[in-house]
């Protein structure tokens, strides 16, 4: 108090004190540091993974076009080691599809519903329990895909193995779900009033407002939406590795079981001794799991990009 | 964008009432196990083990039985399959590793070269590896060859008429094979001896455990798979196994474990860091025991000393 009376006396020449400037100073430098932290940690995890997974170049084992294209995965055999990932490949993308065919329709129709058409008193409620949907743990869900889904899935299918691609994209689509309306109904918050009221003095209806202004006006925020429940599904591990049945095939239909790259790591990094090629190879597969996920957002920003140009 | 904030809604009642609510709920839950006894022991000694699935379930009963005689230890069991728990052991994060197969020698290499230390070998008992199916498939007995036919890379048998058995009450009769996942002693075991050291075929369900391949089994008609023999249950049946096709079925018994005749007997280890001393000798000393040896056969294994070792 004592410095901003001083200022207030002298407006020529501000004086603080010493600690005070360096506090400022620190201040600045700790949040200058917490911004560039997020490029450093990302770079960082990058370069250990990419290091770990280098020396697989080196051997003799590997080979790129049989690593990306071959659907055999024998990476313990006493025989004949090979590494084919396309099979787990297949598994995470037919997975993650399955998922936000389901989880998309719901999560955007449920944030639609929650932000523009429900009683402020049940909208309350509906935001309480979704958020407790969210901190639902993973494993959790993977132990009612085991248990409650699987039975289920065999008595309504009559599939011989209730663990399959079915029952893993319906518990990533549940777990997807409240990620989904949480952000989309921010979205759809963000959307000024006045469009709303000036849609309705034109005379559009309710569902006109949201499906020609409110949508089109939202759809960065509902594109980030669904982009996070796709990370969700692809990252997820504990719950595919116990609801798809940890099969290393091709699914040929929605009762197959699967194996996805992240439950292949989660089970497998564990018995790989350090520097062995089967540890590098697992590590190559987190690469490829990086990649994947960085060409989904990439598509999505020149999607916006596309958008936005519009 | 602008964000204007006039639909937000005061925090109403009813927002309050849920949230005490589930507080509510935690704590209550959370004063339950208060009540037990904390007390506090002025040494307690912690014994790490890790390893082999088909052994978690007897390690777990070792270790509750082992705290009644000596409260002052405390054994923590963990599974993961032989080769985990081997793992562990090379890099010396854990006290004692339980292993359904043998150390390999570039295990205990590594092992050497990472702590200077021998690893020792302890056989505490004998397991026959059984081959299940639900109780209701009309099968009683499988050859070595069929096996290998069943679920080797190359093997030609792919559904049970091939096998010359028909299922009751079932449209598809493809082989739903089960098997490990490839950190288990039971998957190497079964892949050395079974399948002659060459690979299984894709698009086996690869479970995390010897009792959840059994529990698959028991929900599945037209499901095989191999498991420890301490694993069974009322709605799965073990197989009798004839070394060869046309030779006489042995079935999967103590007996017949003991003396080799069952061709898929082994045994099962426990491998410690050089010589043990105290509170990990002692426990080792005592699984050994016949008070040790006792919860090794209720749980549906072989004790070591019947052999006469």
């Amino acid at each position: 108090m004592n410095d901003m009376s001083e200022s207030d006396r002298l407006p020529t020449l501000p004086k603080r004190s010493v600690v005070s400037m360096a506090g400022e100073k620190l201040l600045e430098f700790i949040i200058r540091l917490s911004g560039i932290s997020a490029i450093v940690f990302v770079l960082a995890i990058f370069f250990f993974i990419f290091r770990e997974a280098a020396p697989i170049f080196f051997s003799e084992n590997f080979n790129l076009v049989k690593f990306l294209f071959n659907a055999e995965w024998y990476p313990t055999s006493v025989t004949n080691v090979r590494y084919g990932t396309l099979a787990l490949t297949v598994g995470s993308i037919s997975v993650t599809l399955l998922a936000m065919s389901i989880a998309v329709p719901f999560g955007l129709g449920s944030a639609v519903y929650i932000s523009e058409f429900c009683s402020p008193r049940l909208k309350e409620a509906l935001k309480i329990i979704i958020e407790l949907l969210a901190a639902i743990p993973s494993v959790v869900w993977g132990f009612i895909g085991l248990t409650v889904m699987s039975r289920t899935i065999i008595s309504l299918t009559g599939a011989p193995v209730g663990v399959n691609l079915l029952n893993g994209g319906l518990i990533l689509a549940l777990m997807s779900v409240p990620i989904i309306v949480s952000i989309a109904e921010d979205a759809l918050k963000a959307v000024p009033d006045s469009y709303r009221e000036a849609a309705l003095a034109l005379g559009a209806t309710n569902w006109q407002v949201v499906y020609r202004v409110l949508l089109p006006s939202a759809k960065n925020g509902l594109l980030a939406a669904v982009l996070l429940g796709i990370g969700r599904s692809v990252g997820e591990t504990m719950a595919v590795l116990m609801a798809t049945g940890h099969a290393v095939q091709i699914p040929h239909g929605l009762l197959d079981s699967v194996r996805t790259l992240t439950a292949n790591i989660a089970a497998e990094l564990g018995e790989a001794s350090a520097s062995s090629d089967h540890y590098h190879v697992l590590f190559l597969t987190g690469v490829l799991l990086f990649i994947l996920t960085f060409a989904v957002n990439l598509t999505a920003d020149f999607v916006i990009r596309g958008i936005r140009r519009k | 964008m602008r964000i204007v904030n006039t639909t937000q809604v005061p925090r109403s009642l009813l927002h309050y009432t849920l949230k005490v609510a589930m507080i509510g709920c935690l704590i209550f839950s959370g004063c339950q196990s208060k009540n037990e006894p904390q007390e506090k022991k002025t040494k307690v000694v912690t014994i790490q083990v890790k390893g082999s699935d088909t052994l978690v379930n007897v390690a777990q009963a070792w270790a509750e039985e082992y705290k009644k005689i000596a409260p002052s230890v405390d054994v923590e069991v963990s599974g993961g399959g032989s080769g985990v728990g081997i793992a562990a052991l090379v890099k010396g994060t854990i006290d004692i590793a339980t292993a359904s197969r043998n150390m390999r020698p570039e295990e205990v290499e590594a092992a050497k070269r990472n702590t200077g230390k021998d690893a020792k070998e302890f056989t505490l008992g004998y397991d026959g590896l059984a081959i299940y199916v639900h109780k209701d498939n009309p099968m009683k007995e499988i050859s070595m060859d069929q096996l290998a036919a069943v679920f080797t890379e190359d093997g030609t048998f792919t559904k049970w008429s091939q096998l010359g058995v028909t299922i009751p009450n079932v449209d598809d009769d493809a082989i739903v094979r089960v098997s490990r996942q490839s950190s288990s002693g039971t998957y190497e075991f079964f892949r050395e001896h079974v399948l002659n050291k060459k690979d299984f075929k894709l698009g086996s369900r690869d479970m995390n455990g010897s009792k959840e391949v059994v529990e698959l089994i028991s929900n599945t008609k037209t499901a095989i798979g191999y498991s420890g023999m301490g694993y069974a249950t009322p709605a799965v049946k073990m197989l009798h196994i004839s070394p060869k096709t046309g030779e006489p079925a042995v079935p999967p018994t103590i007996e017949n474990t003991i003396t080799q005749k069952y061709p898929l007997a082994r045994s099962l280890h426990l491998y410690t860091l050089g010589q043990s001393q105290g509170a990990v000798q002692q426990f080792i000393d005592w699984i050994l025991s016949a008070a040790g040896q006792n919860i090794l056969k209720e749980n549906g294994y072989v004790p070591v000393q019947s052999t006469g070792n």
